[in-house]
């Protein structure tokens, strides 16, 4: 063995630095030569050894040592990438090991054990996944929400064109609540089945109730009823008393989830920041209005929200600047300008819905919100937006540090008034042709095709559908003819 | 009547508050108290029990070994420094020896470095020895008790036996000379040459500073199962594995390197300690010594460690419950690691996750700068009074010698 070892020893240069030389002292593997024939035995030995390891190869001389010199085998499987499936292991070193006490761990050469399929159990994978669920729920439970309450949501809505972009958006944010979700949309116009398809997809707790007016053409009015529906889903709040949050969802605003998340910090009424986008799609326009505000104040920013002094205390309000758009606002619903934004949005305060219990006690309702219950039995008309709820607008509480992300966005776009669209979008008579399919929408000014007889040919189908695609319906009418152009002008 | 009823009250509230093991801080994650065998004792105060004398050993022991090489402040052993200084601005520090209850010895073995910055410990003996015939031949205490009341900090790879590869290091055995002394060092083994009966075990030496620098908020979720990152296969110096790490790692490697809730890998990324603060579990096998810094880094990070390294010994054993902290692996269990991870119910993953973000459990992993109470000069001051008082058999008779002082390989008898 001792040669063994002095193999060992020379093989172990560890921290491979050629820098270093070995010290002095560990080399009790040398052996002195003198001239006698145990030594010359050795020599013998030596070389062939050294011979065998350069035929072989490091690894098999290893083997080659092990069956002439040991007889001893222990049993650990050893496998290495290069796919040789079973050595044997040899023995661990035998240093003169000073330990007293006998201990189980050895020094030396282990084997690499690896199971015989070491691939992972996908059961072990749910496992897994199901502990790494319930850490996650705890983390959650630790430093997100403590008790988290329902979230109310009201949204009064109707039935037009674009109802189905916005609600869909409405539908969307709602559903991804992490929350309980109770889903109010008031309709102007009666019940109707395109809210009703909606409402029904959203998998939610909801309550969907008719208002008996019809949405009017101008922004103003239509501001006032939506504020009178608002004040119909109030009512019913009270009614069920539900409890939770009151969080006013209209349905073209657009809500980030961190929105739902920060609600939760309310206590009675809370105000948040909204960005106003007042935007009318055409960008002259846009520019026009910078134009006129070069002069002077830089363009105020698109926010309606708290504004609060530098040690955070509510001082006053930011509201949207209409003053650049004075004259170019949109009056009715479909005109082509910016859509300007009421004065306090609802959309920016949430409120506890123990507000608007009846019977709860005078002395848990601060004294800073006014009793809604004249407001919500219709003996009163809400004037001013929803700060007229509260007697001292100072109190409100601020969310996400006075209003310093904006968490959702305010926009109204809306069709022209006479837009049609399909009821429930489902297409049920077959669509006008506009393109046909044999031709590209995109000319080349070379192709002249006779266009009607073609058009002809290809009514048939009821669900072809507008695609302009190149490829078409092989018409089996396709007359002679007209074959060499036709694949002219597919090229 | 009365007086008999007002005194069932309070016992029974006093059941009731002695029972509550856990407590919330203030929007932080409740934690556990930590009770290891010693008892409550992370938190215990050392000054007043015990007073510790530092010799002034000239400045080639270690100032100027320090001035060589500045790199012993940062890499994993500069405990022994940051010790000392400690020990010199503490209040248990004590002028005069003789009302000293422990002497400490400032010599820096570990800062002989190489351009690597690993150190070589070829002259630490002789260093050492030649420390102690100096502290024997000017001061009358190390004679006095052959070195049983005297401490030394040896926190390189197998303490005081001076040596990095294992096998060199069993056959030195610790320095004959400290056969008396207390070691404070971070290896740690059982049935081990060269962990002495009563060493003190630390943890090494991570920066506070680095690690604070890295904390991420504490809602990221934990969405990694298993983390690890460093050497499978030590190429320079054990190609073909087996040897490094008793094949423990590169076990690991081969059984789950493409398990996806292993993330392991040898890469060495920028977000190392972010990453472990999203793991739940972070491995901490064993390499060519059975400790790492990464049971420090686990710690402080709130990543469960899984310890796969047959029979060591963890920093301040005593004082902490390892057992219910840390998830123990045999090596020879390493292909199952999966089943066993998978295996452990969802209470003890978050009980132990409790007990790691107890505050008192990360203080006591660290070295800050200054020290702070708790922290791990503080576990060791605590572990030394724990050790005290003296027994009789410490100080010897007029004449005795136990020691042998010319024990040891020649070439560590050479003067340094």
């Amino acid at each position: 063995m001792k040669l063994l070892s002095a193999f060992r020893s020379s093989y172990l240069n560890r921290r491979g630095s050629t820098f270093r030389s070995l010290d002095p002292s560990s080399f009790d593997g040398a052996f002195i030569p003198k001239p006698s024939p145990s030594s010359i035995f050795w020599l013998a030995i030596h070389c062939l050894c050294c011979l065998i390891s350069l035929i072989l190869g490091f690894r098999f001389s290893h083997l080659v040592l092990f069956f002439l010199f040991s007889t001893s085998v222990t049993n650990n499987l050893y496998t290495t990438t290069a796919g040789v499936s079973q050595l044997l292991q040899l023995k661990p070193l035998e240093k003169a090991n000073v330990t007293a006490k006998s201990s189980r761990v050895v020094v030396g050469r282990h084997g690499i054990r690896i199971r015989p399929w070491p691939h992972p159990n996908p059961i072990e994978v749910m496992r897994a996944h199901q502990l790494l669920e319930r850490v996650q729920k705890e983390q959650k439970s630790l430093y997100g929400v403590r008790s988290p309450r329902a979230v109310i949501a009201v949204t009064p809505t109707y039935v037009r064109t674009f109802q189905a972009l916005h609600l869909t958006g409405v539908m969307h944010s709602l559903m991804l609540v992490p929350y309980d979700v109770v889903w109010i949309v008031v309709e102007a116009g009666g019940k109707s089945n395109e809210t009703a398809s909606f409402v029904g997809k959203s998998r939610l707790k909801t309550i969907h109730v008719g208002f008996d007016q019809k949405m009017p053409n101008t922004w103003e009015d239509r501001g006032k009823l939506e504020s009178k529906m608002r004040i119909q889903a109030l009512r019913i709040v009270r009614e069920e008393k539900l409890d939770g949050i009151v969080v006013f969802v209209d349905d073209s605003n657009m809500h980030s989830m961190e929105l739902f998340d920060e609600i939760q910090n309310v206590r009675w009424f809370g105000a948040l920041s909204v960005g106003i986008l007042a935007h009318s799609g055409n960008a002259d326009e846009l520019s026009s209005v910078l134009k006129t505000n070069q002069e002077g104040k830089p363009l105020s920013m698109p926010i309606q929200g708290p504004s609060c002094d530098s040690s955070g205390k509510l001082v006053g309000w930011h509201v949207f600047n209409t003053q650049p758009y004075a004259t170019k606002t949109a009056v009715y619903v479909d005109d082509k300008a910016a859509v300007m934004p009421s004065k306090m949005e609802w959309s920016g305060f949430v409120l506890n819905s123990r507000l608007l219990w009846k019977e709860s006690a005078v002395d848990s309702r601060p004294a800073w919100v006014k009793d809604v219950n004249n407001l919500l039995d219709g003996n009163e008309e809400i004037e001013d937006g929803p700060l007229s709820l509260v007697k001292d607008p100072s109190m409100v509480e601020t969310l996400e540090s006075c209003g310093r992300n904006v968490l959702l966005w305010w926009l109204r776009v809306e069709a022209r008034a006479d837009s049609k669209f399909p009821p429930g979008w489902i297409i049920k008579s077959p669509l006008d042709i506009t393109v046909p399919s044999e031709r590209t929408p995109w000319l080349d000014s070379s192709s002249k095709l006779p266009v009607v007889t073609k058009e002809e040919k290809n009514n048939q189908p009821a669900t072809e559908k507008r695609s302009g695609k190149p490829r078409g319906s092989k018409s089996k009418n396709n007359r002679g003819t007209q074959e060499p152009k036709t694949t002219r002008s597919r090229k | 009547m009365k007086l008999t009823s007002w005194v069932l009250i309070f016992l029974a509230c006093n059941l009731a508050f002695s029972t509550i093991s856990a407590f919330r801080l203030s929007r932080s994650q409740p934690t556990e108290r930590i009770s290891g065998s010693a008892g409550d004792v992370l938190d215990d105060n050392p000054v007043g029990r015990l007073k510790v004398f530092v010799y002034e050993l000239p400045s080639k022991y270690n100032k100027k070994i320090l001035q060589k090489d500045p790199r012993c402040l940062t890499h994993m052993f500069a405990a022994e420094i940051y010790m000392q200084r400690f020990l010199l601005s503490s209040p248990v520090r004590t002028l005069n020896p003789e009302e000293a209850d422990w002497f400490y010895v400032p010599v820096y073995t570990t800062c002989d470095l190489t351009p690597n910055g690993l150190p070589l410990p070829f002259k630490s003996p002789r260093m050492m020895r030649s420390a102690i015939q100096l502290i024997a031949s000017n001061w009358p205490y190390w004679n006095r008790t052959e070195g049983a009341d005297h401490f030394f900090v040896v926190p390189h790879d197998f303490g005081a036996c001076f040596h990095y590869q294992e096998e060199k290091a069993i056959g030195r055995g610790i320095l004959p000379l400290l056969q008396r002394a207390t070691l404070v060092q971070t290896f740690g083994q059982r049935n081990h040459v060269c962990l002495k009966e009563g060493s003190i075990t630390v943890p090494p030496y991570a920066p506070p500073q680095k690690m604070q620098s890295h904390l991420i908020p504490g809602k990221t979720p934990r969405s990694i199962f298993v983390y690890f990152r460093g050497l499978f296969y030590d190429v320079g110096n054990d190609p073909e594995g087996g040897y490094y790490a008793r094949g423990a790692r590169a076990a690991v490697w081969e059984n789950f390197k493409d398990n996806p809730l292993f993330d392991i890998s040898t890469e060495h990324p920028t977000t190392y300690y972010e990453d472990m603060q999203r793991a739940i579990f972070c491995l901490c096998p064993l390499g060519w010594a059975p400790w790492s810094p990464r049971l420090v880094e686990a710690v402080i990070f709130g990543c469960i460690p899984v310890i796969i390294a047959d029979d060591i010994v963890l920093p301040f054993a005593d004082a902490i419950p390892w057992e219910d902290i840390g998830v123990f692996v045999d090596e020879k269990d390493v292909p199952y690691l999966d089943t066993i991870l998978t295996s452990i119910p969802p209470e003890v993953i978050l009980r132990k996750q409790r007990l790691l973000a107890n505050p008192s459990m990360k203080q006591a992993m660290l070295f800050p700068q200054p020290a702070q109470p708790g922290d791990a000069f503080h576990q060791v001051l605590n572990g030394l009074a724990r050790k005290l008082p003296h027994d009789r058999s410490v100080y010897l008779r007029a004449g005795e010698k136990l020691l042998n002082w010319t024990a040891g390989p020649v070439a560590d008898l050479k003067p340094w």
